[in-house]
């Protein structure tokens, strides 16, 4: 069920009026049965993939959770002979085991991943590789279906066990609980990517019916409903136009479609995910935040702390450290600070984990090589910004325009110009179109198509661009309100007639200027391909 | 409280802001509004025609009326299919008790629902009822949904960007423009060579549309209403010799009257050189009128029809209707003279 | 203490690390710098700090690293 469709308003409805009708504590239940009702929307079987991963995740953490039992009673019990060294020596002993119970559940889980997801990249590139070196043999692509979301609540329970493993989660003896953390439906399809110590607090307990909670839910919601069906979806058609055609739309087209594409992009994944947050909001239920006003950063890191704040977080804990700090990193870095010299060898480990997220990064984006190109782009600039530090801050000594406002600008447009244009390599379905397309913004001059009437045939009509425009002055400004504190406090601390008219008129625009209908295709929402 | 007042206010906004986006068919394609106009009505019909265009541009009321005194109303609309046409029938039947009804057959042969515009214009129209909730459903195509018909602002809230002043004017009733269901052309389009029709595969009627004829032949027979089966005089779509086999044997099985008019033309009198606007597929005004006297005479001959000039009310109501038929018939000419087509009764310029 | 003090200051030689509270809640040390920092931890007092201790807490000051260091020395 995508999220802007009747049949899930009906679902919502009727979820959030028996949420709130039956025993608190058997609310966490409802949401249980709601969630796997909703992913047996997309097709009954797909329901073995949720309970292969619940099933094996909370088999291996009661193993860890035993083997932890088993070490604690045997330190207490022979407190008065194990020395330090023994202890330490017994306690390597059954972290080695649960490290080994870790890897069954994630070689399981994301061998299920990488085989739904990845086989037929795979089997593409060994054909490549194959006709590359004058062979004929061709492996036939197999037929498989790609189950909803898998990318998102793998990742969610993959974390979840590896902090089992490390300690800094509590194991979840309750199997019908582990099943909501991994199912629970808002979040299925496009994330955030929730951590266990935050989601299950407030996931599990029992809530009792907050009407601000409601109402504030309610409005989130709908300005999520707002962004996406009257921006994102309006829009679409000019998006598609452009990159399904690259022959045809090229220099300033690729500059039209870059920008309609960020607007698009922002509105479809930042509306989907204020749609989550509201629904858990309607609950009661606290849900991380993934969006920080990205397009306000000053530069590439910033924006990756800004943008997909979850995917960044998880990546940052569960990859970028863990190999950045291990033994064998630490030991190459030895080995290059004496070989390479002393900056070298400091850097090695950091840029060889930075790639290497970033490639898994990219690769978590899409089965193809233009998402790793991407990835690892974004990896090679964060990098390369990173050494050109020193260069900076001569140049704000130099010309002090550090708190200049003109700058200030200068560098968010900078910011959105080069992540718009990394995105390139999220349009053409591949790499090699990605940079010509980029390269004709310079050698293709014909940017008099946006003075004569050319993107009124793109698709979208001039009053559509009215309606985007609109939109997008309307995110503007509540992003500039929401500096000052969260926009719904605001406006609940005005009259009640404000209150209403804000709702009243959010509700009539989407009914109406909304991109749905027939006329209209329903578009998934981008993410859900994940 | 509050609370109510707010929800009061957004429910009759929705419902004006739907009043004001729906279409109104008033300058160019008036079929749509056709289904709305018989609510309109005051007074009862002896006949009711039912069925698709061959119809509602075949057939003349106000023609019966002055040939006849004969009462009647066409409801009509475009590609209208024959679930649509039996509930149309049925709910025909729960405001008045006609003598006769007359079905035209050419809508045998679509066993599925079909086109989403025609859909619309068929059922957008009808008052809400029983019957209209099992049309719907009965037509539904892929992408429609039941709650788009329910709440039609769902259906036509992008035409936010085409409102012209025409959508207020009209908001809550539609242009006067038909003749007791009938839509008039005066215009003339010789017909050229019809094609022969295209060899099908297989040219047996569906099961679906036979039950939905068997309900139409059980319906009339309860409310003890004359049920007439014809096949309008269009020279297209092409009539098969096969499917007109198969009506006149399901005519006589059930005991209906079934008349084919295409085999009736020269005693008609058409002569589809004058009497067509559109190279035969549908009769101009001139047709339609000589259609309507040979049919008027046909059911006077055959049925028991009285003459209903005598009523003073009726009298007055088809004196109301025929002035504006006249009316309409002057403009229109007028129009023709003036620019050589019909402007502002849809038709299209043609450039020689 | 003091070896501590010398690996941060080797890092960014114009913070004041003895009194510094909001090392990464102020960002003055990047990921980056946790990395180098852990495996010069590691080095020099044999502590290998596993990633799960890469919270604020443990790195907003000297201090709290210090402490960290120690404990993971007791376990």
């Amino acid at each position: 069920m995508l999220f802007t469709s009747y049949s899930f308003i009906l679902f919502l409805l009727v979820v959030f009026i028996l949420y709130y009708c039956i025993p608190k504590i058997y609310r966490w239940v409802l949401l249980l049965l709601a969630s796997y009702f909703f992913y047996a929307q997309a097709g009954a079987s797909l329901l073995m993939f949720l309970l292969g991963t619940t099933i094996s995740t909370y088999i291996v953490s009661m193993q860890i959770l035993r083997l932890s039992n088993i070490q604690k009673a045997y330190i207490a019990e022979n407190k008065a002979i194990l020395d330090k060294t023994a202890k330490k020596e017994y306690k390597a002993k059954i972290k080695k085991k649960q490290w080994r119970w870790l890897l069954v559940c994630l070689f399981f889980n994301f061998g299920i991943l990488a085989i739904f997801k990845y086989t037929n990249f795979a089997i593409d590139n060994v054909n490549n590789l194959i006709a590359v070196f004058g062979g004929t043999k061709q492996f036939s692509f197999l037929d498989l279906v790609l189950p909803m979301g898998i990318s998102f609540y793998m990742f969610q329970t993959m974390g979840y066990i590896i902090d089992v493993y490390r300690g800094t989660a509590k194991v979840e003896r309750n199997i019908g609980k582990l099943a909501l953390f991994v199912s629970f439906f808002p979040q299925l399809i496009q994330g955030p990517i929730s951590r266990y110590n935050d989601l299950s607090r407030t996931l599990f307990e029992p809530h009792a019916f907050d009407s601000s909670n409601v109402w504030f839910g309610f409005q989130r919601i709908l300005w999520g409903f707002f962004k996406k069906l009257v921006i994102a979806d309006r829009i679409l058609p000019a998006v598609n136009t452009i990159i399904q055609a690259p022959e045809e739309y090229q220099g300033a087209y690729v500059l039209a479609g870059m920008v309609f594409y960020a607007i698009q992009l922002f509105a479809d994944f930042t509306g989907g995910i204020d749609i989550v947050i509201g629904i858990g909001q309607i609950f009661g239920i606290e849900i991380a935040e993934n969006f920080n006003r990205p397009y306000f950063s000053k530069n590439i890191t910033e924006y990756w702390r800004r943008w997909h704040i979850t995917m960044g977080t998880w990546f940052k804990d569960y990859l970028f450290y863990p190999i950045s700090i291990c033994k064998p990193m630490r030991k190459l870095s030895k080995w290059s600070r004496n070989h390479l010299g002393e900056a070298l060898g400091r850097k090695l480990p950091v840029y060889i984990s930075t790639l290497v997220v970033w490639f898994v990064t990219g690769l978590w984006h899409g089965a193809s090589w233009n998402f790793i190109t991407w990835g690892v782009l974004n990896g090679v600039i964060i990098l390369i910004s990173g050494e050109c530090a020193p260069l900076y801050k001569w140049f704000h000594k130099r010309f002090h325009v550090e708190n200049k406002l003109w700058y200030a600008a200068f560098q968010i447009l900078r910011t959105f110009l080069l992540m718009s244009s990394l995105r390139l390599l999220d349009c053409y379905r591949d790499v090699g179109t990605s940079f010509k397309m980029f390269g004709t913004l310079f050698s293709n001059w014909n940017y008099e198509v946006f003075f004569n009437g050319s993107m009124l045939k793109l698709g979208i009509s001039v009053a559509d661009y009215i309606v985007v425009l609109l939109g997008v002055l309307l995110l503007l400004f509540v992003s500039l309100r929401q500096r000052k504190g969260s926009v719904r406090q605001q406006i609940a601390a005005k009259p009640i007639a404000i209150n209403f008219m804000v709702v009243y008129l959010l509700l009539m625009a989407i009914i109406i200027l909304g991109a749905y209908g027939i006329g209209y295709d329903a578009s998934q929402f981008i993410y859900n391909q994940f | 409280m509050i609370l109510i007042t707010a929800i009061l206010l957004c429910i009759v906004s929705l419902y004006l802001a739907q009043k004001l986006l729906m279409p109104k068919y008033s300058t160019e394609i008036f079929e749509g509004a056709l289904i709305e106009d018989y609510y309109n009505e005051t007074t009862d019909h002896q006949v009711v025609f039912i069925g698709d265009c061959e119809v509602y541009e075949n057939f003349s009321p106000v023609t019966l009326w002055e040939e006849y005194g004969i009462t009647s109303y066409i409801r009509g609309s475009s590609q209208q299919l024959i679930w649509q046409s039996y509930y149309l029938m049925e709910e025909t039947l729960s405001y008045e008790k006609p003598d006769i009804i007359v079905f035209n057959v050419l809508s045998m042969q679509y066993d599925e629902p079909q086109n989403e515009a025609y859909n619309r214009m068929t059922l957008d129209g009808m008052k809400w009822s029983g019957a209209k909730a099992q049309s719907i459903s009965a037509s539904m195509t892929e992408e429609e949904s039941f709650l788009e018909y329910l709440f039609p602002l769902l259906r036509y809230h992008s035409r936010w960007s085409e409102l012209t002043a025409d959508d207020i004017t009209y908001m809550f009733s539609k242009k006067e423009m038909f003749h007791s269901g009938y839509l008039m052309r005066v215009d003339t389009k010789a017909a050229g060579s019809i094609p022969e029709g295209k060899v099908l595969d297989d040219y047996q009627f569906s099961d679906v549309c036979y039950e939905y004829l068997d309900k139409m032949v059980e319906l009339c027979e309860k409310e003890g209403v004359q049920l007439i089966l014809i096949k309008a005089p269009s020279l297209y779509p092409y009539w098969y010799d096969e499917w007109e086999e198969q009506m006149e044997s399901y005519a006589k099985e059930k005991g209906v009257p079934y008349v084919n008019y295409l085999e009736e033309i020269a005693e008609i009198g058409l002569d589809f050189s004058q009497d067509t606007y559109d190279g035969g597929l549908h009769l101009n005004l001139s047709g339609a009128e000589k259609m309507s006297k040979y049919f008027g005479a046909w059911l006077k001959d055959n049925y028991d029809l009285s003459d209903q000039r005598e009523d003073e009310t009726l009298a007055g109501v088809w004196a109301e209707k025929t002035d504006f038929y006249e009316k309409m018939k002057d403009d229109q000419y007028r129009e023709l003279e003036e620019y050589g087509y019909l402007k502002s009764y849809g038709a299209r310029e043609v450039i020689e | 203490m003091e070896d501590l003090l010398e690996i941060l200051e080797e890092l960014h030689a114009d913070v004041d690390f003895e009194n510094c509270e909001t090392l990464i809640d102020s960002a003055i040390l990047d990921s980056f710098d946790i990395v180098t920092l852990i495996a010069e931890v590691d080095s020099v007092f044999d502590v290998a700090i596993p990633a799960e201790e890469i919270i604020p807490e443990n790195f907003n000051s000297a201090k709290a690293l210090y402490s960290l260091i120690q404990r993971l020395d007791e376990e």
